[in-house]
């Protein structure tokens, strides 16, 4: 081959310009692996046309090939340092998230057991409450059973007071043990006194009236059952209630008589 | 290092091989580009696409079919007159004016001030027109030796020589 015509047809220029068949580019790539000179030729060709193109550009952004960098995703190699970092940013998230949601949780739990804390006190609290109320059911009703026991005594007697001028619907009854020397007043047919007042009862020997105080039905709004129990050691042939100022009086007033009951004789 | 190591390096997605490419080729790049749309600052823009473009690509390059500047040249002269027609105006080569090298001679008042043109000048000096409007529309501009036949009214057997007298003024001149 004669190199020198070779490179003297001008084939190489349009080479470099990209203007060669497929064939043509095959033939001179390898002819130029094979002969220095003529890779040599389309070097230096290569580096005018180069020379030139220079000279028409812009003067360039020095960031431009960050720029391109960037949209390549090439950047701090990403792979090998930011998917690390992502990994690490993403198990932060997640830990702090987890943090958050613990947090609440406790808090939530802790408020929960003080609620339930709370409502354990109250319900112990009905609890006593209930039970001091079962209690004192419990006492009522031996007290109650007491009671009845005590009027059901064979020795008892009951005479029946009736109502007096003074409050004809009044009523009561006495339970008159004459052995234990003891009288069970049940007052539960009397108005409550008004203040200042209370109710005496006397124990009457008819023939002459000879009345004997017996007590007071102290504290007549306070007790429940309204039964008062009364000594009485006398010989009774009747039995009266009447209103008197508190603290009781000597003799009965006999205009305030509230009832009054005749005992049957022994 | 050899160029075709540097390449290939680049072929395997080194981007050090990349960037070492990008030093090399910039400016070339991005000077054929200013060519045909004569901005600077499309030029540049135009210029980072062709460089993504050459990364995405660069398993389609065959050294066996053409020099790597030959290749890349390639894609940013067809990158830039896209970008030309897309805003324009005619749809045909004959419209990409081919002036852009005997206007820097003539008449500086519609280029960038950014560019050398005294450079230029140096590297145009004793070219005789007809010489720089081949070399710009076979090198800068992507026409065949046909078109530049038809549009400078040169018979088209003798394309290959004069071009071959042009290019080598050319080179006594960058030497020089």
């Amino acid at each position: 081959m004669n190199i020198e015509e070779y490179i003297a047809s001008g084939k190489l220029e349009l080479y470099v310009a990209g203007l060669l068949s497929n064939e043509e580019n095959l033939q001179i790539h390898k002819d130029a692996e094979q002969y220095p000179e003529i890779k040599k030729e389309i070097e230096a060709i290569e580096a005018a046309v180069r020379e030139l193109s220079r000279s028409a550009s812009p003067k360039l952004d020095n960031n431009m090939f960050t720029a391109i960098k960037r949209r390549l995703n090439l950047l701090d190699n990403p792979k090998v340092v930011q998917l690390p970092k992502q990994k690490t940013s993403w198990a932060t998230y997640t830990g702090w998230a987890a943090a958050v949601v613990l947090s609440a949780g406790l808090l939530w739990m802790y408020n929960q057991n003080k609620d339930l804390e709370s409502k354990i006190e109250v319900v112990s609290q009905e609890k006593v409450d209930l039970e001091s109320k079962i209690d004192n059911a419990n006492n009522s009703l031996l007290e109650t059973q007491d009671l009845l026991n005590t009027i059901r005594d064979k020795n008892i007697a009951v005479v029946a007071l009736g109502g007096q001028t003074v409050s004809p619907e009044s009523y009561a009854k006495a339970y008159w043990n004459k052995k234990e020397q003891k009288v069970f007043i049940d007052a539960k047919g009397l108005p409550e006194p008004p203040d200042g007042f209370v109710y005496q009862v006397w124990s009457l020997k008819l023939n002459p009236l000879t009345p004997t105080s017996l007590g007071l039905l102290e504290d007549f709004k306070g007790d429940e059952n309204k039964i008062f129990a009364l000594a009485n050691a006398n010989n009774s042939e009747a039995f009266g209630i009447t209103l008197e100022p508190a603290g009781g009086s000597e003799s009965p007033t006999l205009e305030q008589l509230y009832t009054l009951g005749v005992a049957a004789s022994s | 290092m050899q160029l075709e190591t540097l390449v290939i390096q680049f072929q395997n997605k080194d981007p050090k091989a990349f960037e070492k490419l990008y030093d090399m080729y910039s400016e070339n790049i991005c000077g054929v580009i200013n060519t045909i749309v004569k901005n600077s600052d499309i030029s540049q823009e135009i210029c980072q696409d062709v460089f993504v473009k050459i990364w995405n690509n660069a398993d389609k390059y065959n050294a066996s079919k053409g020099r790597f500047f030959t290749w890349i040249l390639n894609i940013a002269r067809n990158a830039a007159i896209d970008e030309v027609r897309s805003k324009a105006h005619k749809n045909s080569k004959q419209n990409l004016s081919t002036d852009y090298f005997v206007s820097i001679l003539e008449d500086n008042n519609n280029l960038d001030d950014k560019m050398d043109a005294i450079g230029v000048k140096k590297f145009l000096l004793n070219l005789k027109d007809k010489c720089v409007q081949i070399i710009e529309m076979l090198y800068f501009k992507g026409y065949t030796q046909k078109e530049v036949s038809e549009e400078l009214n040169i018979p088209l057997g003798t394309i290959k020589t004069r071009n071959r007298s042009c290019i080598t003024q050319l080179r006594k001149n960058v030497l020089g």
